[in-house]
This record gives C-alpha cells, structure tokens and sequence, in this order.
C-alpha cells in the first residue's frame, strides 16, 4: 500500500500545482494533468495487485511456476516413455498374449497361467507409467487453474501459501507413488493387495484433494460476503498473443470433444464387441486345435488394440492441449519476451498441439514415420512451454529486483 | 463477478472435487479388485481352453467382458468428471469474451454445467443398466457440452463490445 500512497501523493502534486498556478481559463491543461494523474494511479493500482497477486513466494507464483514445472515433468516423461517403453511393451504384451494362446492350443495350463502373469505385469507397467504421465500434467492444469483463482480465494495470504505447498506437495507425491508401484509391489506392506506406492500415491491423492477444496471453501466465502471486485491485470489482457492463445484453444478442445463424440457414437461399441469376439475365436481356436484361426484372431487383436489407443490418445491430447492454451492466454502478461517471439510461441505451441494429435491418429495406417512427427510435434510443445516458462522466471526477477531497489522495500509487500 | 461466471468456476471445483473423490474412492476400494477381476477371468478362459474345457472358458470370458466393460467406464467417468471441470473453470475465468447478452451467457453456462454432469452420469450409469437410458443420458449431456462449447466459440469469434473484467 505505500507505494499506492506514494503515487497517490506524487499525482495530486501534479494537479495541484498547475492548478493553482494555471489560470482558470487554461482549463485544457489542468484536464491533461489531472488524466495523467488518473493514468499514474492507475498504473500503480496495476502495480500494487501485482505485487499482491505475484510477491515472491505467494500462492500464486508457487502454484504457476509448480503448475508449469508438473505439465513440463509430465510431457517430458510422456515423450520418453512414448519412444523408449510404449511400443517395446505393447509388443512384449502381444507375444506373451500369443505364447498363452498357443500354449492354450499345447493343452499346457501352467504356461497359460505363466503367460498371463507376465501379460499382467507388462500391462502394469505400462498402465502406471500411463497414470504418471496424466496426473502429473492434470495437476499441473489444476495448478494453473487455481492460480489464475487465487485473488477471488478469501483466506489470508499465509494460508493460501501453505495450500499451494499442500496441494504440490500432493501432485507431486501421487504421480511419483504410482510410478513406483510396478517397482515396490506389496514388499513390507501393511495391507494385502495395497502396496506402499499406492498408498503414498493415494495420500498424495488425498493431499490435493484437500487443498482443491479449501480453495473452493475461499471461493465460496468470496462470493458469500459480496466482497469488492479483485483488480487482476491477467484477467484484463488482451493481447495478440493472449487472444491466439485462447481462439486456438478453444478449438482444439472442440475438435477434441467432436473426435470423441464421433469415435464413442460410430467405433466404441463396435471395437468392445470385436475385442470380445477376437478372444472368443481365440480360446476357442485353441480348444479346437485350429492353429491358424488362433493366429488369424491375434493378428486382429493387435490391430485393434492400436486402432483403440490411436483414436482415445488424439481425443485426450486434443483437448488437453486446447485447455493448455487457453490456461496460457491468461498468464500473457506475466511472459516476459519480446512481443513478435511470444507470438511466434504461441504459433509454435498451436501447431504443435495440433500436429500431435493428427500425427497420432495417423499412426495407424503410416507406422513409425507418423509416430516421429508426433514425437516432434511433442518436443515442439514442450519447447514452447520452457520459453513462456522462462519468460515468467524473468517477469518474477524483475519484479523481485524492482521491489528489493525501492527504498523501505519491507514495507511494500 | 456475473451469475454465468460464478455459475461455471464455483460449479467447475465442485465438480473436480466430486471427480476427484470419486476417483480417490475407486483407486482405494474398486480398482484393485476390477483389474484382479479382468486378469483373473481372462486367464482362466485360456486356462480352459488349455484343459478343453468349453463352459469354463465361455462362463470366464463372459465374466471378462463385463468386468472390462465397467472397468473402463469408471476410469472413463473419472477422467472425463474432473477434465470437464477444468473445462468449466477455465472458460468461466475468460467467459467475459464471450460477447454475447448476459442472458443467453447464463444460457450457456447453464448448459454446459449440465452437459458436464451428465455425461459422465451417464456413463456411469451404464455400468448398473445396459438399457437404453444410461446411453440417452450420456448423448443428451455430450451434446450439451458440445453445443456450449460452439456457443462460447461462436460468442469468442463475434464481434462486440468485451471489455476487460466486463463483469
């Protein structure tokens, strides 16, 4: 608040002394002044919010900085899980699928039951690391989401400190939990069929769920009590950048939701009904001893299982990337770049947001040259990602270092 | 802060917190037994076919398929309960661009809150029924958050008056 009063001050100075010494006939000039005032006050009620909204170590800074830093952690490990396990393990899951059937067709039971515990274990694997990669970003988005909230959240800013820390504390916890599920199992577990991992994960869990709904708790109080309007430059900007951002987004979530909406109406029933069909023909070949019809059905199977993965990732990423942008228009003003090169980030980040999930719908008929682009295309969101990332590192030292050089600084926040 | 605003934030969190309890609940009491279930009936219909047993492998892939069926519509309920609330919240923080009247915003609002309730409903509703009203609930709330979404789309791209913190 000192600096408010300070420009305060300083503005009416401004319009006190031309006023006085202007003749009352000069009226044009003391206008001009008095809008300048205007304009100085409100530059520093921008300021002053900013300072609230944005001091070093607030809630909101903790959950954007924390929220970015998950989506990168998530779309890092998503993109090295996809090239380095995802289709390693797919194959590993259809071999040992294959060796049950035909151990199936052998009349060997113990090599069925080996098969499918390794099936299991393959697809364990695979499903964790699945869940590391869609929680940590799904946290992060929250993470966005309530800092965007935080102003219109009515608790004091030391507790809203200690629920941003609760709630990344949290996303941290249950993705890193579930990653070591498929790793620690039920060694010197507690529970029977609940391993350590998973019961980190599920505190982790409970953790973030307890700081979602102290925030809404905030919100609600806010909206009980009438309180006055918070002033939030985010909210008001405009910008090219910010309005890419956002029209983009907001199309790549309907694209995302029309993709869906059409998989679930003209492919989802078909591909649950086929899926049950192929294993029947499969166990069936097997106790029958055809051979070839057992081949036939696997060859099919893994068709299919690819055709269902293609088509629910494009639908997901669609929309997760379209939430992204959107999430990031808002926090424009705080990307401390060059205008043209927070444009072209923008660009990049849209582009590749979309060339991923049609590369990954692509997959299917043209094979690994489609799975490189998509790839790429989620290297090229993640490189857009670190630059706006960067920018708001800079925003922040810039405004910690405009506080830390204003005399009586302590005073300021 | 506008009705349509209040309507898709405050709603939005209710519903990620509803999403993520309900989530919580499952991955705690549900999910474990579900995939014991779907590995342990898939393998016994191969085990029976290894014995040239034809009832034990049809009664145990009859029990893998449902077993799947419900598995992935209560991840599906999950995932798309708490994806939608983000959806709300975020369009609720920039819904002053959608440059249409206050009325037909609240219209909208209106309308994908519902959508997102139901849909996942919906769905989840047909791990109980295979009936036709589980699915008519999930269409019916689809159709709601895609015909929101083309609202609010539209109401971006419209030309108008949006200023800044319009309400």
């Amino acid at each position: 608040m000192r600096i408010l009063k300070e420009l305060k001050e300083r503005s009416l100075i401004y319009v006190g002394i031309p006023g006085s010494s202007i003749t009352d006939g000069n009226k044009v000039s003391r206008e001009i002044y008095v809008s300048r005032a205007q304009t100085l006050i409100d530059a520093s009620v921008a300021r002053e919010s900013e300072l609230a909204w944005f001091a070093a170590m607030s809630a909101r800074r903790l959950l954007l900085l924390g929220g970015i830093g998950l989506i990168l952690t998530g779309m890092i490990f998503g993109d090295i899980f996809a090239v380095f396990t995802l289709h390693q393990n797919a194959a590993q899951v259809g071999a040992n699928l294959a060796a049950a059937a035909n151990a199936a067709l052998a009349g060997n039971r113990h090599v069925v039951l080996a098969n499918f515990q390794n099936v299991g274990a393959f697809l364990e694997n695979r499903g964790t690391k699945v869940d590391t990669h869609v929680h940590m970003i799904d946290f992060g988005y929250l993470a966005l989401l309530l800092a965007i909230l935080q102003p219109w959240v009515s608790f004091a800013e030391g507790l809203k400190k200690k629920l941003a820390w609760v709630f990344l504390a949290g996303a941290w916890l249950l993705p890193i939990g579930v990653y070591l599920i498929h790793y620690v199992g039920l060694a010197h577990s507690p529970v029977k069929a609940i391993g350590w991992a998973s019961i980190a994960a599920d505190f982790g869990g409970l953790l973030v769920l307890v700081a979602t709904f102290a925030c809404l708790i905030g919100l609600w109080m806010h909206f009980r009590g009438e309180r006055a309007k918070p002033t939030d430059k985010l909210l008001g900007d405009r910008s090219t950048e910010g309005r890419i951002l956002f029209a983009g987004g907001l199309a790549l979530v309907l694209v995302g939701f029309f993709h869906g909406a059409y998989y679930a109406a003209a492919d989802l029933y078909k591909h649950e009904a086929q899926e049950y069909s192929l294993l029947a023909q499969m166990t069936a070949g097997a106790a029958a001893g055809a051979r070839a019809v057992i081949n036939t059905a696997l060859a099919s199977y893994g068709q299919l299982q690819g055709a269902k993965a293609v088509n629910i990732a494009a639908h997901a990423h669609s929309i997760e990337f379209g939430l992204l942008a959107i999430m990031l228009a808002f926090f424009q003003p705080y990307v401390r770049l060059r205008e043209s090169w927070k444009r072209r980030w923008a660009g990049v980040l849209l582009f590749g947001s979309l060339l991923l999930p049609v590369c990954v719908l692509m997959e299917m008929k043209y094979g690994l040259v489609a799975g490189g682009l998509a790839d790429f295309a989620g290297l090229l969101i993640i490189f857009a990602l670190l630059a706006m990332w960067i920018g708001i590192l800079r925003y922040t030292g810039e405004l910690d270092a405009s506080i830390a050089n204003t005399p009586d600084s302590g005073d300021s926040q | 802060m506008s009705g349509s605003r209040r309507l898709l934030i405050i709603g939005g969190i209710a519903l990620a917190v509803w999403g993520m309890s309900y989530g919580l609940w499952y991955a705690v009491f549900s999910e474990h037994q579900a995939l014991d279930s779907i590995g342990s009936s898939l393998a016994g219909s191969f085990a029976a076919a290894a014995d040239r047993n034809p009832a034990v492998m049809e009664s145990s892939l009859e029990q893998y398929r449902e077993a799947k069926y419900v598995y992935d519509r209560q991840v599906d309920v999950h995932g798309h309960w708490i994806g939608l609330a983000m959806l709300l919240i975020v369009l609720g923080i920039g819904f002053d661009r959608v440059n249409f009247p206050v009325r037909f915003r609240q219209f909208l609002a209106l309308g994908l809150l519902v959508g997102a309730v139901a849909f996942p409903l919906g769905v989840l509703l047909q791990t109980i029924s295979h009936g036709p009203l589980p699915r008519a609930i999930a269409i019916t709330g689809s159709a709601f958050v895609i015909a929101g979404l083309l609202g609010a789309a539209i109401g971006v791209m419209a030309r108008g008056s949006s200023p800044a913190n319009a309400d």
